[in-house]
């Protein structure tokens, strides 16, 4: 870490010498009390007056909120499928899988609220692949292979898109409160199917080839600059476990699209 | 128990450094004094002045204040702040596993101190000179031969570590530190999962409606306001965050 220039150094230099204790703002603190019953996002404010104008929001965060409600409607059929389809889902695991079609079907209502007349439609979807999980459907195995791939490319799509909802705290914020949901439930699968909860290196582990674009690029042991694995306690695998990486709309749309069918 | 964190490896800066000596003879034996301390009640100088009359040896706590600072600087070392609570409990939990801790959990349990240490390892490096010192903590409360005490308390503090970053992308202006403050939130999402997952196995828990709204099927997002009094009972260095950035509206 020799050549290191902390990131902050870099872009804030005129705050070098303020990160001290100081004796006045301490009688401000006293207002942090008056702050703390005040929830920052409520449904209300979100479907209602914040922007149920949905003409006013900008081209580019409409982009943004249609590229994740398409992957929401892609996960919401897959469970709603998977959940009744007889026999697929075991009795132990319909609870932990309804509770994801829950949280899906809630994304999916609360996308088409936010963008209103500008959501777009949902696509027809072949959640076998085109034939490569053909039996998504009918072998536990498979779903949940699907599944796992479906949340990992969920939670790295949302976070690769966050960047572009930074002129809209609230809408910034609620794609933020999604996105560790999705990563909730990607831990569990991968739990349900014995993978560490967390992603090693850049690896699928025992899922399909078909399946690595999910997974490229998560293997990075540098953030912003540093090389984590050779901070104190770390290495390689460490760095990459302890951080997930984000994914382009294109890397994203082009492992999405393998499940949409075409003129649909 | 040495609760402490990890010792500074690097000096502090200059500010920091004066700081703590002035406030090298502030010490303190009352928790409760360190908690009104902490949010405004009591003054500085008020116990400055007490201190001769506390006048006896005694173990020495927090060294004055740490103020997080403002702008981005402030939220990345709150961030730092909450990582260097998480880390220093998993290094306990793993230093003194609670009875019955079976090889699944060790190894799940040990891979999250890991994260948290590297987390907080890169918010120290990432911060540099602007890194507050290593915190203090409390876990006086905590039974760390429980697993009860333990998984419950490893799920509040990721319940609330999540939380807190779902909060904190408003607050920062540079979208770098955005990114990364997405890519570490989703790994505490995938940490607190887990501990529910062991709490409650194969339910619903593990995204429970008791955490994510089942109407809206979001997480909780909370602001520095919200969160540091959750996590005050567990630090025992005061930190403020007055200068924190605000939300817009």
């Amino acid at each position: 870490m020799d050549n290191y220039k902390p990131l902050l150094e870099t872009v804030e230099p005129e705050y070098i010498n303020e990160m001290t204790a100081r004796r006045e703002p301490i009688e401000k603190a006293k207002k942090l009390t008056g702050a703390l019953a005040t929830p920052i996002i409520s449904f209300g404010a979100l479907a209602g007056t914040a922007y149920g104008q949905d003409s006013k929001l900008p081209g580019k965060i409409v982009d943004v909120l249609n590229f994740a409600l398409t992957l929401e409607y892609l996960e919401d059929d897959f469970y709603r499928m998977g959940l009744n389809s007889s026999g697929l889902i075991p009795s132990g695991t319909r609870d932990v899988f309804g509770q994801i079609s829950k949280h899906e079907t809630a994304h999916v209502n609360l996308l088409r609220s936010v963008l209103g007349s500008r959501a777009v439609s949902k696509p027809q979807f072949d959640f076998t692949a085109g034939g490569a999980f053909g039996d998504v459907f009918r072998n536990y195995q498979t779903f949940l292979a699907v599944s796992q791939a479906f949340e990992d490319t969920g939670v790295r799509a949302y976070k690769g898109q966050a960047g572009n909802l930074r002129s809209n705290d609230m809408i910034l914020t609620t794609a933020l409160q999604i996105h560790s949901v999705e990563a909730r439930h990607a831990a569990m699968v991968r739990r349900l199917r014995g993978e560490t909860p967390w992603i090693v290196g850049d690896s699928r582990g025992t899922l399909p080839a078909a399946t690595q674009p999910v997974y490229n690029g998560e293997g990075i042991t540098t953030q912003g600059g540093a090389n984590v694995a050779a901070l104190p306690g770390s290495s390689s695998k460490i760095a990459s476990q302890a951080f997930d990486e984000p994914l382009t709309k294109e890397q994203v749309m082009a492992i999405a699209s393998l499940f949409i069918r075409r003129n649909s | 128990m040495d609760n402490t964190l990890k010792p500074e490896t690097e000096p502090l800066n200059l500010e920091i450094d004066q700081m703590t000596s002035r406030r090298r003879f502030l010490k303190w034996s009352s928790a409760a004094a360190l908690t009104a301390f902490a949010f405004g009640a009591i003054r500085p100088e008020i116990l400055g002045a007490n201190d001769a009359f506390l006048g006896l040896p005694i173990e020495p706590l927090a060294q004055g204040a740490v103020d997080l600072g403002k702008g981005d600087t402030g939220v990345l070392n709150y961030a730092y702040a909450l990582e260097q609570l998480e880390a220093a409990f998993y290094t306990q939990v793993i230093a003194t596993p609670y009875s019955g801790m079976n090889s699944e959990e060790r190894v799940i349990l040990t891979d999250i101190r890991d994260n948290e240490i590297a987390h907080r390892e890169f918010f120290k490096v990432a911060l540099g000179r602007k890194a507050i010192p290593s915190l203090q903590v409390n876990f006086t409360t905590i039974n760390f031969n429980s697993r009860d005490s333990v998984l419950n308390t490893a799920r509040t503090f990721e319940d609330t570590g999540t939380s807190a970053y779902n909060g904190a992308g408003q607050l920062l202006k540079n979208p770098e530190f955005l990114l990364i403050a997405g890519k570490i939130v989703s790994v505490e999402a995938r940490h607190v999962a887990t501990i529910r997952d062991l709490l409650q196995p194969m339910s619903a828990y593990f995204s429970g409606d008791d955490v994510t709204d089942p109407a809206t099927g979001l997480d909780p997002a909370r602001l520095p306001a919200q969160v540091l009094p959750l996590v005050a009972p567990y630090i025992r260095t005061p930190i403020t965050g007055n200068r924190l950035p605000q939300p817009k509206r």
